[in-house]
């Protein structure tokens, strides 16, 4: 482990560096608002501290929080696929400091660095996948008695 | 070590949960030998029957707490009595937490559910030793927010200096922790493979996901311990039930290292 965000962490720092100078540090307030279920994902995350979280939205009920992530973790995929549109909606449950990445530019980036782009898509598939297989193992309720042995 | 249980006395009862209930236990006459961490008895509940359950606090002298889970007739039955009540105790059985391996490393504590019960001796004991160990880190997952055992007391272990990460399946109105599945948390915490041991209880589910995930970055498996559950009856390693490969838990576990279970837990039950 390293400190840096996940995305980044085996990055050769040169490749590292060059997605750097696409990024803006963005602080944002607690109980504000990163983007809403349904919205253009024109960009995305890295979390420097504070948490996230991703919700749901549910008619007739407050949004329901699906997810939370925290430093080094990465919010937010849906800017890689069309039709670029958010999954789910994102809050800062405290005060949240960031780097932010435009969607477009890292596109575009990725489109003429292909090493980059692979590395990096490869590194966001890992993310999509470890999420995916976060949630299967949360729908196995497995926190439910089965047996009483040992406590 | 006797096999006949000893008469003990119930002195306390916490309600940690909605089925989860904590039993402090004195002995009225001859005391078990002391329990370390980790390490369980067989708790009879007198005109019902026996469980293994593991030691969730060793405090001064013999007083013992153990805390069960309402799951069956035995269980329910124990967790239904109050001060003053007499149960049975045999043990301490099986092996606990490798504590004195961990020594000089950061110590890295992944709990889900009723799986943080035997790992609470373990958190106090590198608490109470802080210059034998390195970091600690304690992971923990849970159902829901009124789910997670002994939430006072985890305050108390952030201001002791360890990280205490929570993690929900299922937030209410008003959780303001974390949600998500355990093994997220590790991406919250700096893990420094070469100098860290890892102590990991709950599901078995759980267990091999985490054993993945903690290997994933970098841990040998020699430095990531687990503790399985089997069904335990005897204690002592001759009745056979609790038999997992070569393995006898409750004589050789239920604390085994990762490098020894990991391919065991790939192997489907019959």
């Amino acid at each position: 482990m390293t400190g840096w965000p996940l995305l980044l962490d085996t990055l050769p720092a040169v490749q590292r560096d060059r997605l750097f100078t696409l990024a803006d540090e963005r602080d944002f307030p607690a109980d504000s608002t990163l983007f809403d279920e349904g919205g253009v994902a024109d960009r995305f995350w890295l979390i420097r501290s504070g948490e996230v979280a991703l919700d749901v939205y549910v008619p007739g009920r407050p949004p329901q929080v699906v997810e939370t992530l925290g430093p080094r973790q990465q919010v937010g995929w849906s800017w890689i696929f069309p039709p670029y549109r958010w999954h789910l909606g994102a809050r800062a449950l405290g005060p949240v400091r960031t780097w932010e990445f435009p969607a477009a530019e890292v596109r575009e980036l990725c489109m003429a660095d292909t090493d980059l782009g692979y590395e990096l898509m490869l590194r966001c598939a890992a993310l999509i996948a470890e999420r995916l297989q976060a949630t299967r193992l949360r729908l196995l309720d497995l926190y439910t008695p089965r047996g009483s042995v040992p406590s | 070590m006797t096999t006949v249980p000893l008469p003990y006395r119930v002195t306390a009862v916490a309600a940690e949960n909605a089925d989860c209930t904590s039993l402090e236990v004195m002995p009225v006459g001859r005391a078990l030998p002391a329990f370390t961490p980790g390490r369980f008895a067989m708790m009879y509940a007198f005109g019902v029957g026996e469980v293994p359950i593991s030691v969730s606090a060793i405090r001064d002298g013999h007083r013992l707490v153990h805390t069960v889970r309402a799951v069956g007739a035995v269980t329910g039955a124990l967790c239904r009595l109050g001060a003053g009540d007499a149960v049975g105790l045999r043990g301490p059985y099986g092996i606990g937490w490798d504590l004195d391996g961990a020594t000089g490393s950061d110590v890295l504590v992944v709990a889900g559910g009723i799986g943080l019960a035997p790992l609470r001796p373990a958190v106090r004991h590198v608490l109470a030793h802080p210059g034998h160990y390195g970091r600690l880190h304690v992971l923990i997952g849970a159902r829901t927010p009124e789910d997670l055992l002994y939430r006072a007391e985890l305050d108390h272990w952030r201001r002791a200096s360890a990280q205490v990460e929570v993690a929900v399946d299922r937030p209410g109105p008003g959780w303001r922790g974390g949600v998500g599945v355990v093994t997220s948390l590790l991406d919250r915490v700096d893990v420094r493979p070469d100098r860290t041991t890892a102590l990991v209880c709950g599901p078995e589910v759980m267990i091999r996901h985490t054993g993945r995930a903690l290997l994933a970055r970098g841990l040998p498996a020699h430095r990531v311990q687990v503790s399985l559950e089997r069904n335990m009856r005897c204690g002592t390693g001759h009745c056979g039930h609790c038999q997992l490969g070569p393995l006898l838990l409750c004589r050789d576990g239920p604390v085994v290292g990762y490098d020894r279970t990991r391919s065991l837990l790939a192997i489907r039950e019959l």
